[in-house]
């Protein structure tokens, strides 16, 4: 197959997907509020933390921005499996695996779907951030890094997503692994520097945690400036969440096909 | 009185069997609570050293009072989320059709909430002593504690029924959470209420969450305060809450 020709079936595919996400105000607004009144609601209650000696900011804001983007990759994933997992219940993939279409384009079709509303998650985090008084120390280059980073993470996390639908096939099912995600997401450094976590096995788990790389990639530009380290680790960790997911959604869809 | 108690007994026994019987049902519902104490008492035991603090009985148990709520509140709720899809799937008309006392149907529900309110926060309670709560509060000061829980679980439950009733939809999923998610997280949830301010202070000054949390914390260390406002609260919220689910059950009587 073509270059081109892979590019048209991904355009056709990404347009449906996106045109079907802004269809459906039921999938954005959680994906947009939700994140945005934790962030209210946290920022207000730990506003105090900053008072424990060596917390790495002034503001608890400018700490707990990166969260909301890392809440809006979660979503991402629930809205890239859900919308996969509607699409084999109601039969186009089946009737999908009779046309010469490209399993790549499938999947970065569906992607690409979910990253849209991602994106315009991220937006909003931004806005509303701004609006609250956040400082970016890394300026205007810092926000568009932080947007690339959360934008590569909803990637990732869409492309898990859609593993998930590809293997269960149902959206029921794919509701079920929101625990997973929710247990990945608090067991991390979301709330609390890894270094002032005082319960060893739970900064033991949120070492080994990739999310708490990606929040402290996200979080750097806010709160350090340019770390280079923060940014290669959370770059880096998003990089293969999406290596990682297409290619095990890729696997999947390959099974999928021979048993349709 | 017999047919209600036998409609209620049937409703209970028949969600307690799903709940315990469909993982998908079960695990969430242990789950979360878990995760929330782990995530809650596990990565910010640190903030027990802002100047302050000041609260004697440690970190894990100043969360535990407050995933104690927490779970009696949602534990409830989801209860509730099971008669929304019971009428979905045509189930609930059924089952109006047959019950002799159909407020009996209200009190199962609550009765399942309240049980498996019970098994999970036994669970998160075990969970809490394994990893060194120390509880100052004696049997009495114990007991006042988790009778607020179940106050709370009853006032939730039917909460969400009255919603569930209303709405006969589990797309009324989000409205039946939302209120009780606001009303919990904007108590004093990490930090004693004198280190908050701003506008979650001004709420938190008012929020019945706030009466029960500052009671239950200080029934754990055994130094009660604010019992009396505390059970006020709830028990009128409750009671607000009884005449909310049973309108709500004549409202879905008189809809076809």
């Amino acid at each position: 197959m073509t270059a081109t020709l892979l590019a048209m079936q991904v355009r056709a595919l990404s347009g449906r997907s996106i045109a079907r996400a802004f269809r459906q105000p039921a999938m954005l607004f959680p994906s947009i509020v939700f994140p945005l009144v934790m962030l209210a609601v946290n920022t207000g209650g730990l506003g105090s933390a900053v008072g424990i000696p060596s917390f790495p900011a002034d503001s608890f804001l400018d700490f707990a921005i990166a969260v909301p983007f890392m809440q809006g990759a979660l979503f991402t994933s629930m809205n890239a499996g859900q919308s996969l997992a509607d699409d084999i219940q109601r039969g186009f993939l089946s009737r999908l695996s009779l046309t010469p279409m490209s399993r790549a384009a499938l999947i970065i079709g569906h992607v690409s779907g979910a990253m849209a509303i991602g994106l315009v998650s991220a937006a909003c985090y931004l806005a509303a951030g701004l609006a609250a008084g956040v400082q970016i120390e890394a300026g205007v280059a810092g926000a568009v890094v932080l947007v690339a980073l959360s934008a590569l993470a909803m990637a990732g996390f869409a492309a898990l997503g859609s593993y998930f639908a590809l293997r269960a096939g149902s959206a029921e099912a794919v509701q079920s692994m929101f625990p997973l995600m929710f247990v990945a997401f608090f067991l991390s450094s979301m709330n609390m520097p890894r270094d002032l976590i005082e319960v060893d096995w739970f900064r033991t788990v949120a070492t080994w945690n990739p999310v708490s790389y990606l929040i402290e990639g996200m979080r750097s530009v806010v709160i350090t400036g340019w770390d280079a380290e923060a940014l290669a680790r959370g770059f880096a960790t998003a990089a293969a969440l999406v290596v990682v997911g297409l290619a095990a959604a890729s696997r999947a869809l390959t099974h999928r096909m021979e048993r349709t | 009185m017999t047919d209600t108690l036998h409609v209620a007994r049937a409703v209970a026994w028949r969600h307690l069997y799903k709940a315990y019987s469909v993982p998908s049902m079960l695990l969430p519902s242990l789950a979360f609570p878990l995760v929330f104490f782990a995530g809650f008492a596990g990565g910010l035991s640190r903030l027990d050293s802002i100047p302050g603090f000041g609260f004697e009985g440690g970190y894990t148990a100043f969360q535990y009072v407050f995933i104690l709520l927490q779970t009696s509140a949602f534990t409830g709720m989801f209860s509730a989320f099971s008669i929304a899809a019971d009428f979905e799937a045509g189930f609930a008309r059924r089952m109006m059709l047959v019950a002799p006392s159909r407020s009996g149907i209200v009190i199962g529900f609550a009765i399942a909430a309240f049980v498996r309110a019970v098994v999970t926060v036994t669970i998160i309670t075990a969970v809490a002593l394994a990893s060194g709560m120390q509880v100052g509060g004696g049997a009495v000061d114990l007991f006042g504690l988790y009778s607020l829980a179940a106050i709370v679980n009853v006032a939730a439950h039917l909460w969400g029924s009255g919603m569930a009733f209303r709405f006969r939809t589990l797309q009324a999923g989000p409205l039946m959470q939302m209120p009780i998610f606001l009303v919990l997280f904007m108590a004093p949830v990490f930090v004693p209420i004198d280190l908050l301010d701003g506008w979650i202070r001004t709420i938190a000054d008012v929020n019945p969450a706030t009466f029960v949390l500052e009671a239950g914390r200080g029934y754990i260390v055994g130094e009660p305060a604010g019992a009396t406002r505390a059970f006020t609260a709830v028990l009128l919220l409750a009671a607000l809450m009884v005449a909310w689910a049973l309108r709500g059950l004549r409202r879905a009587e008189g809809t076809p």
